[in-house]
Order: C-alpha cells, then sequence, then structure tokens
C-alpha cells in the first residue's frame, strides 16, 4: 500500500474526559441545553473526514487586523495593542495549513458590539470585534487586536468572565471542527469562572492560557501572546479500510 | 525508560457564547464592512446540479424553549454524493456547490434555514451506501462542546431503512428524531432537541 493510503485512517476519538462535559451546572445554562441521552459513539465516515476548503480569495487584506478594520480611516481601536499568534496542529504535532481561524471578542472595555449587550462599557466606534485568517503552509496564524476587557455576567449575582478571546477553527475535516475560547496568562479571573471551570482538569484549562511572548511584540507597539491550537489527528494505520468481511 | 508516545491533546472545547454571531456571521450581527458577507450564507449558484431543496429547523432547549442565539452549520455531498474537500478521492465534486452552510438562525424566531441540493448517497467505511444525509453541527451559548447530529429525508424510506449508521441506534423510536419531514410548502423540516422525550440523537464521531 502506499503512504497516501496510511494517511487515510479515521479520526481519533475525542476524548470527552478531557473537554467539558456537556451538563456543567455551575454554568447554569448548560442545564436545560446539555442532552441527557448518551452520545451514540462511532468511527469517523467520508462525511466527517472530508471538510469545506477555504482559500485567501474571501479575506480581505485587514480581516486579521482587529485595530483597524473596523476603524475610521487614520484611527485605531482603543486599549492595550496586542498580536496573538500561534500554530495550529494535529495530535500528531504536524502543522494544518489552510485552516480557517475565526476570532471574536470584547472590547478594551468589555463591552461586546452586539444588540443583546447591555454592559455599561461604552462601544469603541473604531472596534468592531471580529476578525479571521488562514493558516501557513506550516499551520501558522497570527492577527493583531486590543487586550478584550473583562466584564459581568449573569449567572451568578457576582461572576465576571475572565478576559479571552473566541476561536472558531477549521482543520481539514469536519471531524476536527472547534470552538473554543483563548485566556491570557496570569489573569486571576480565570480559575473563578464557571465556563472556564466547566473543563475537568487543571492541565486541560491551562491549555487555554496563552503566554506572553517577548520574543514576539512589536518593540513600542504591540505585546505579544502565543496561544497554539490543537485539532483532532487521524489514525495511521494500513489497516483500517478493510471492506465489509475482510 | 519506555519510549514516549507523544500525541498531543486536542484543544479543550468551550461554549461558542452568546455572541457567536459576531465572529461567524458578523454581517447578521449587524457588523458591517469588515468581511464582504458571512461566510457559508450562499450554499448554491446557478451552475450548482442536483435538486434544489430548502430545509428550515429550530434548535429546542430543556424546556422546548426555541434557542435565539444558536449557529448551525451543515456539511453535505453534492448531488452525485461527491464533497467538494481534497481528502475525496473518488471523484470530482461539483466545483458550483461547496457542501458547506452556516446559519445563525433568526434573531427573532430562532428558525435556520439553509437553500441547498438533495445530497447523493456517501459509502460507509465498509463499502456499502449510507443513505443521503446531511451532517449538522450546532453551538450555541450553554453548549461546552458542539453537538454533532445527521439529517436524513422521509422520502427516502428504502435506503434509510438499510443505513448501516442508522442501524447502530438501540432505541429503535428515537430514529425518527434523525428524519427531516417534507411539509405541504415542499420544504424540509428538521427541529433539533436538546433534551426530552425527542431528544435528537448526538454522535461521538
Amino acid at each position: 500500500m502506499t503512504s497516501e493510503n496510511k494517511a487515510r485512517g479515521g479520526y481519533i476519538q475525542r476524548d470527552r474526559g478531557w473537554h467539558p462535559p456537556a451538563y456543567a451546572p455551575t454554568y447554569k445554562t448548560s442545564i436545560t441545553r446539555s442532552p441527557q441521552k448518551p452520545l451514540l459513539s462511532l468511527s469517523t465516515t467520508l462525511s466527517e473526514e472530508t471538510g469545506p476548503v477555504f482559500d485567501d480569495s474571501i479575506l480581505g487584506p485587514r480581516d486579521n487586523d482587529l485595530l483597524h478594520n473596523y476603524a475610521a480611516d487614520g484611527a485605531s481601536a482603543i486599549g492595550p495593542r496586542i498580536v496573538v499568534y500561534g500554530q495550529v496542529c494535529e495530535q500528531s504535532g504536524r502543522g494544518v495549513p489552510g485552516a480557517l481561524v475565526e476570532v471574536w471578542q470584547a472590547n478594551a472595555g468589555g463591552r461586546y458590539r452586539h444588540k443583546k449587550e447591555s454592559y455599561l462599557a461604552p462601544l469603541d466606534p473604531n472596534f468592531g470585534g471580529c476578525g479571521r485568517c488562514l493558516t501557513d503552509a506550516q499551520g501558522n496564524y497570527e492577527f493583531r487586536s486590543v487586550l478584550p476587557g473583562a466584564y459581568p455576567w449573569p449567572n451568578g449575582v457576582n461572576d465576571w468572565r475572565p478576559s479571552h478571546i473566541h476561536f472558531s477553527v477549521f482543520g481539514q475535516s469536519f471531524a476536527q471542527r472547534l470552538i473554543t475560547q483563548m485566556y491570557f496568562e496570569g489573569d486571576p479571573l480565570i480559575w473563578k469562572c464557571p465556563i472556564v471551570n466547566s473543563i475537568p482538569s487543571q492541565e486541560a484549562i491551562e491549555n487555554l492560557i496563552a503566554r506572553l511572548d517577548m520574543n514576539a511584540t512589536i518593540p513600542m507597539d504591540s505585546l505579544a501572546y502565543r496561544f497554539d491550537i490543537t485539532l483532532r489527528g487521524r489514525r495511521q494505520t494500513y489497516f483500517e479500510n478493510r471492506r465489509e468481511g475482510l | 525508560m519506555k519510549q514516549p508516545l507523544d500525541y498531543l491533546h486536542e484543544t479543550p472545547s468551550q461554549t461558542a457564547g452568546p455572541y457567536v454571531h459576531i465572529g461567524c456571521t458578523p454581517n447578521f450581527s449587524g457588523i458591517e464592512g469588515v468581511f464582504a458577507e458571512d461566510p457559508g450564507s450562499r450554499m448554491v449558484n446557478d451552475e450548482t446540479l442536483g435538486e434544489r431543496i430548502t430545509i428550515r429547523g429550530s434548535v429546542y432547549d430543556g424546556t422546548d424553549t426555541v434557542l435565539r442565539d444558536a449557529l448551525i452549520e451543515i456539511w453535505q455531498a453534492d448531488a452525485a454524493g461527491l464533497y467538494l474537500s481534497p481528502q475525496e478521492t473518488r471523484g470530482q465534486a461539483d466545483p458550483n456547490f461547496c457542501g458547506w452552510g452556516r446559519s445563525p438562525g433568526d434573531m427573532e424566531h430562532g428558525e435556520f434555514s439553509f437553500e441547498t441540493v438533495r445530497p447523493g448517497a456517501v459509502p460507509y467505511p465498509d463499502g456499502r451506501l449510507q443513505a443521503p444525509h446531511i451532517t449538522f453541527w450546532i453551538v450555541a451559548r450553554g453548549i461546552n462542546i458542539g453537538l454533532h447530529t445527521r439529517m436524513y429525508f422521509d422520502d427516502e424510506e428504502a435506503a434509510n431503512a438499510s443505513d448501516p449508521l442508522l442501524a447502530r441506534i438501540e432505541h429503535r423510536q428515537r430514529v425518527e428524531t434523525l428524519i427531516a419531514k417534507r411539509d405541504s410548502e415542499g420544504i424540509f423540516r428538521f427541529d433539533i432537541h436538546l433534551q426530552g422525550d425527542y431528544e435528537t440523537v448526538f454522535f461521538d464521531m
């Protein structure tokens, strides 16, 4: 068999004990939105092993620049300027090229630009809060923005979200589809957040905490945070794609 | 020391939260001028091959309340049963049909909607044909990890009856939760129930 055959094994099953469970009662909204019957566990098929392809043609020049992509000409968003970068790879460690990474976040005051948002912190007229990019041939991505503010939310009477950026990631197959949130090193609110604490282990939570990287800063301009993302990997075996009965 | 087995952990999931539309469908959420159009909002064009269909539905929580802040994505084969994906090795899929759609759901009523084509049949790993189906992925505030399910068609009775994946569902009355019903206007209705007697079958695949 060729190495191409070898690369076409099914996807490694998700470790459901590593991810947050659907039902996490300290995050109250999950109580009525969590399936209660067992998930049906099956090996992936072609329907999960394929996925949409995105190319540069959908991207605009400022899609990954949240400082400027909603700002008036000559203006930029208010707040501490940051670069966020990292690599998207599979569980084998191999980089994933061409992965669409979409991000959204609150402004520096902790306010989202959204009709249903009612926090009293003001909108920034020069900040929309969305961006996207495609990973390069090695799986690297990069965008610039402002450090999002913390904000209160209705769960307990005094629950606060730590500063965070939402990430939506497409790999090379629909089985790898992932939405998550990135947190910032050193933020004491991380460990008090019911959404963060829906994740069972400290080790897994630390996986979502971006590190300050002084070697990647832009001097006199922006601090930098590194956030690597790991998507599900494929099994590497010659013996997987048997016909029925073989 | 034993040889290490160095697999990385998958990045843990977190809820998409109440503002997922800012990042995934910004034009829909009122943030205009950043992206030319919301990704996944147009699945077909005039050249797309196959029978045009409309799919609509709502997502219900455990109190039977419709979610108004969900994001629904679908992924499907073209009319000939081919995926427009580098992982597709059986042939060239219709270049005028990307197979992926994303719907934010109506902000007032929560109803999602897709204008697409009826997919052809795709083989199971053992070579048997699966019934025509569309993969669904649902995220929202309160959903800690994206929910994966499939939609089948009520007018494909024979194919559904011999489908190798549907055959794996132990509680047979639950198969119905995966079958979209064509209404009097020709629209396929596919409602998703997160909990309760009609809880949709969700997959760990």
